[in-house]
């Protein structure tokens, strides 16, 4: 088990819901924002070591959303998983590109969002 | 009454005029406001074919001849009409070819020969100075009747005797003001192609006074016989007169053929006719105006020469010169003012008759008997001289000069012999001469210079013979023994009785003998002499002019210096146009004339036919012989190659006509394809947006389900969790409902179970089914639903659909917490307004379209997104479009949005019925 804080940005409630639960049973601590705005403006606060970023988020979309975090100059920047339910594979390299560490589509294997999201903070504690 | 001084003093203040005219004219050619570019102006010009012989004469001969008269006018009015065929022909080859005159045409046909221009250019001399002699003779005696009005109040006396010392004057000094005007005018440039303009602006000008002037005339006559014939003996001799001005006229209806026949060929070959209608046309399309405009000219001008003819008749005494009744019929009625007047019709028809005929002459005269023959003169070294436009103008100028003093001399010798009529008449014979020639020119292949040239000079003799020789006989230049009885003696020879064709009247006689001559002279020989290929290859680009393009250049395989063609175009247009000519020919075949180093036959051919513009085609075809080496090709290559120019440019055409096609299919294809991409692209969009829906129940269902496979949790968490699994199991449920409801209605597959239904009925229960979204909510609902006044066609249940459609959406969307939403249901312009409005965010203006399409919701509203599948606008607008009805959105005077659906009613309510199902529903 790792210890680790993660922030989950998803604006569907019963999937926001499930997250939270998978992540406190994985030994995580687990804030929920429901939009863009909130996600940024609880990015910068609670400074979780990794972000489950939906990419539909009302307010602004997840892109909008690692944009601001990186004007921000968060540090340390969080590590990003990227969930969608888009499956193309354009989204997919504009998430890469923008320095996304990890890209999930929906709908997902619930151990595998977590084995990610475990993962992601390992290597965070090894750098 | 009228003195000497007053009508020297008008007549030269008229001429004064055209020179003003003319000046301006050509003022305004030199800056490129042309004045002449109008078809008006052009068949105005062309009315130099009423000279003073029409004027006065046609007055003349109806009295003397009955309507013989009307001859003049139905020959042209024939060739008018039919211009299509012949006038349109010559236009476009003369064009093509730079003709410069008639001979320059008969000569450019035959093989571009100078023999045959000259022999046209004598021909048509001798013809034309009778023809000036008598305008000459006609602005004399007019002048001299005004005048000798004043000195010997008895007209008889006046009217048939005029002072011969006055005449004279007249006459001489007519002949010097036309000079000057014809050189001043007339010899500007040297390029006989860059037309005149000035002078034909005033030639145009005189054609307007001298109708207006006849006109004048003739209405004052018909008041004249109206006012003044005394009762009883006026009108036996009005009844008289007219019976002898509309006979049939003397010589039977050969004569009236025959003139007719003479008019038709003068209007095509009179060189000043062929000057004005052909040389200085500047726009083929002009001659179709002229088509219909110079026969109505000729039709004015004709209208009042009876009613002139009768009062002249009837006023007049006996020996009275009828030639000039137009004069006299106003003087005897002391109308000093209209006589004047006519006296100033007459003299523009005469000076305009006598100007551009000597301009023609001149240009006949210097380009196809003077220059062919200096340049023979080997001594004389013409192509070596420097600035050789200079000479050509001084050769017309003389030539100008010369035509002139030669007519007054033609006047003088001949003196009083003949009417007016007559006179004209012997020139109207001699330009026949030259109308076998061109025909077979335009529509023969076969007539050769031999044949042209006998053809012409045999009939030019027989007119010689049979009606010069007679005329001049009665003059007393000949011994009349030579008319009877015959020369030497021999009857067979008589001029007026030829080979023993007696009782002939003479015209008619003369003619008959000089164009049977003429044709069997023509024909026989060229049916008997070979064409050179040169000849060949001008018939065949005459005849097929509108067939094959002009393309002179492939006749020739020959090359030249260029700058021995500059130095020879310089000597005879000038340096400053030399240049401008090459730079021009230059820049149109995207060449550098610097860069050739031999001019090629099409530039060869360029320099030839700028040259014959000033020269005339035999004189220019010798000079660049003399510079450019190489050969004529043979005439079946020439033809061969002509014909496939023409088979290329068919070809082009087809293929630029075909690439056309193939261009519209092409952007027709563009389009489509642009089409087909923005319907793959929503297509595209409808899917992924499709997929993205139904990802999101899919994704809670499957990771609920995991969570209770995977992980322990208390009984109460997995009824909750089951419970949120089965409702997004329905939400995926109405999700794939609605999308094939959509697809259904979209397709067209869609039961509608029509019926009449009451709108404020359905929307009634439509709020009773939503009242749960709005009870549970702390909303404040308003609802104002007034009866309909008739019922709609509809669907009972999709309208329903429809209206718990905007409701709910106004559940959604209104302010949360404080919600407002107001229903209005009201009968309005002859059907049922239903309006859904809310207090939450509203629609921006941009959107208001956009949110009836697809998930639009879903795509572009990003913000406080509600649950529902985006499809709903969609889905209703499809059903009230359906109904026939309008569904749209606007902004409330409050914030918020406003939905509004219009259904029309199955029938208008009435006007009386409306109020009283209102009343009954309160």
């Amino acid at each position: 088990m790792t210890a680790g804080s993660v922030l989950v940005a998803e604006d569907e409630r019963n999937l926001a819901e499930a997250l939270s639960f998978l992540m406190q049973r994985a030994g995580l601590e687990v804030t929920v924002a429901r939009d863009g705005p909130s996600t940024v403006d609880m990015a910068r606060r609670i400074k979780p070591d990794v972000i489950v970023l939906d990419i539909m988020l009302p307010g602004f979309d997840g892109f909008e959303v690692i944009a601001a975090l990186k004007d921000n100059a968060l540090n340390p920047m969080p590590r990003i998983i990227m969930l969608t339910a888009k499956g193309h594979e354009k989204d997919k390299r504009k998430a890469l590109d923008l320095g996304v560490d990890d890209y999930v589509t929906k709908p997902f294997s619930n151990r595998d969002v977590v084995e990610r999201v475990q993962a992601l903070l390992i290597q965070g504690k090894v750098a | 009454m009228l003195d000497t001084a007053t009508i020297v003093a008008v007549a030269l203040a008229y001429l004064g005029l055209l020179f003003a005219i003319a000046w301006y004219g050509d003022r305004r050619a030199d800056t490129g406001r042309s004045l002449i570019r109008s078809p008006v102006v052009y068949t105005f010009s062309l009315a130099v074919y009423c000279t003073s012989w029409t004027f006065y004469g046609a007055v003349g001969t109806a009295a003397r001849r009955g309507i013989e008269f009307l001859t003049i006018y139905t020959g042209p009015t024939i060739i008018f009409l039919g211009w299509w065929f012949l006038l349109r022909k010559i236009a476009r080859i003369s064009k093509s070819q730079r003709i410069t005159s008639i001979a320059d045409f008969i000569a450019s046909r035959y093989g571009k020969s100078a023999s045959l221009g000259m022999i046209v250019t004598v021909i048509a001399m001798i013809g034309t100075m009778p023809y000036i002699a008598l305008q000459l003779k006609a602005v004399s005696t007019s002048f001299a009747v005004l005048v000798s009005y004043e000195a010997t109040p008895d007209l008889a006396i006046a009217l048939t005797s005029p002072p011969a010392a006055t005449l004279t004057d007249a006459a001489f000094l007519t002949a010097i003001g036309m000079a000057v005007f014809a050189i001043l005018f007339g010899t500007r440039h040297i390029d006989a192609n860059e037309h005149h303009e000035g002078m034909v602006a005033a030639i145009a000008f005189e054609s307007c006074v001298k109708l207006l002037a006849f006109l004048a005339v003739g209405f004052f006559a018909i008041f004249t016989l109206g006012s003044t014939a005394t009762p009883g003996a006026g009108e036996a001799a009005m009844s008289a007169g007219w019976s002898n001005l509309t006979r049939f006229p003397e010589g039977g209806s050969g004569r009236f053929l025959t003139m007719t026949f003479l008019s038709m060929a003068a209007i095509v070959c009179l060189p000043r006719q062929f000057h004005i209608t052909i040389v200085e046309n500047v726009d083929e399309r002009h001659l179709s105006t002229a088509s219909w405009l110079f026969p109505t000219y000729l039709f004015l001008m004709s209208l009042f020469v009876l009613p002139i003819a009768a009062a002249g008749l009837s006023l007049l005494p006996a020996g009275a010169n009828p030639d000039f009744y137009v004069l006299t019929v106003p003087m005897t009625q002391g109308h000093n003012g209209l006589a004047l007047l006519a006296f100033i019709g007459g003299l523009s028809s005469a000076t305009a008759m006598v100007v551009v005929a000597a301009i023609a002459l001149s240009t006949m005269i210097c380009n196809d008997l003077v220059m062919p023959v200096l340049l023979r003169i080997r001594w004389l070294r013409l192509e070596d001289r420097g600035n050789l436009a200079t000479l050509l103008l001084y050769i017309r100028r003389i030539a100008i000069f010369a035509v002139l003093l030669l007519g007054y001399a033609y006047y003088r010798l001949t003196g009083e012999s003949g009417p007016l009529a007559q006179i004209g008449l012997v020139s109207f014979a001699v330009a026949a001469q030259f109308f076998p020639a061109i025909i077979g020119a335009l529509f023969w292949k076969n007539g050769t210079r031999a044949g042209a040239q006998t053809g012409l000079i045999l009939g030019f003799l027989t007119w010689a013979y049979t009606m010069l020789v007679p005329l001049l006989a009665r003059s007393d230049l000949f011994s009349g023994s030579i008319l009877e009885p015959g020369p030497w003696g021999i009857a067979a020879l008589r001029p007026e009785a030829l080979f023993g064709l007696e009782g002939w009247e003479p015209l008619t006689h003369a003619l008959f003998w000089s164009m049977a001559a003429n044709i069997c002279g023509y024909v026989l020989v060229s049916l008997f002499s070979k064409q050179d290929t040169l000849e060949r290859i001008q018939a065949a680009i005459f005849v097929d002019v509108f067939r094959r393009p002009p393309a002179e250049a492939q006749v020739w395989r020959r090359s030249a210096a260029v700058e021995e063609l500059h130095a020879l175009l310089q000597r005879f247009i000038g340096t400053e146009r030399a240049d401008r000519a090459f730079r021009d020919y230059a820049a149109e075949h995207g060449q550098r004339i610097g860069d050739m180093p031999e001019a090629d036959a099409d530039l060869v051919a360029f320099v030839e036919r700028l040259l014959a513009g000033s020269v005339g085609a035999a004189s220019a075809r010798g000079m660049v012989a003399s510079i450019a080496k190489g050969e004529l090709l043979g005439f079946d290559e020439v033809m061969a190659i002509l014909e496939e120019t023409h088979q290329v440019i068919a070809h082009s055409r087809e293929i630029e006509q075909k690439s056309r096609e193939l261009e519209a299919t092409a952007l027709e294809l563009t389009r489509a394809n642009a089409q087909l991409k923005e319907l793959d692209r929503l297509k595209d969009d409808f899917l992924s947006t499709v997929s993205h829906e139904l990802r999101t129940p899919l994704t809670s269902i499957r990771t609920y389900s995991e969570i209770l496979s995977d992980h322990d949790v208390s009984e109460e968490q997995a009824d909750r969790f089951l419970d949120i699994i089965s409702s997004e199991t329905q939400r995926l449920t109405r999700l794939l409902d609605t999308i094939l409801d959509l697809t259904r209605l979209e397709q067209g597959q869609a039961e509608w179970r029509m019926a009449d239904v009451d709108p404020s009925a359905v929307l009634e229960d439509a709020v009773a089914a939503t009242g749960g979204l709005f009870r549970g909510r702390q909303f404040d609902l308003k609802v104002a639903i007034e009866p309909s006044a008739a019922p709609v066609r509809a669907d009972r249940d999709r309208l329903m659909q429809v209206f718990i459609n905007l409701l709910s959406n106004a559940a959604k969307f209104a302010e949360p917490g404080d919600g407002r939403v107001m229903v209005v249901g009201r009968p309005d312009d002859g059907g049922y307004l239903v309006e859904v409005t809310d207090n939450g965010e509203g629609v921006s203006p941009q959107d208001r379209e956009l949110i009836f399409e697809k998930f639009a919701k879903a795509r572009d509203r990003n913000t406080g997104r509600p649950s529902g599948s985006g499809l709903g606008l969609t889905i209703s607008r499809h059903i009230v479009e359906h109904h026939g009805g309008r569904i749209w959105t606007e902004t409330p005077p409050t914030r918020g949005a406003r939905f509004c659906v219009h259904l029309h009613s199955v029938r208008p309510p009435s006007g009386s019925r409306k109020p009283a199902l209102a009343e009954a529903a309160e």
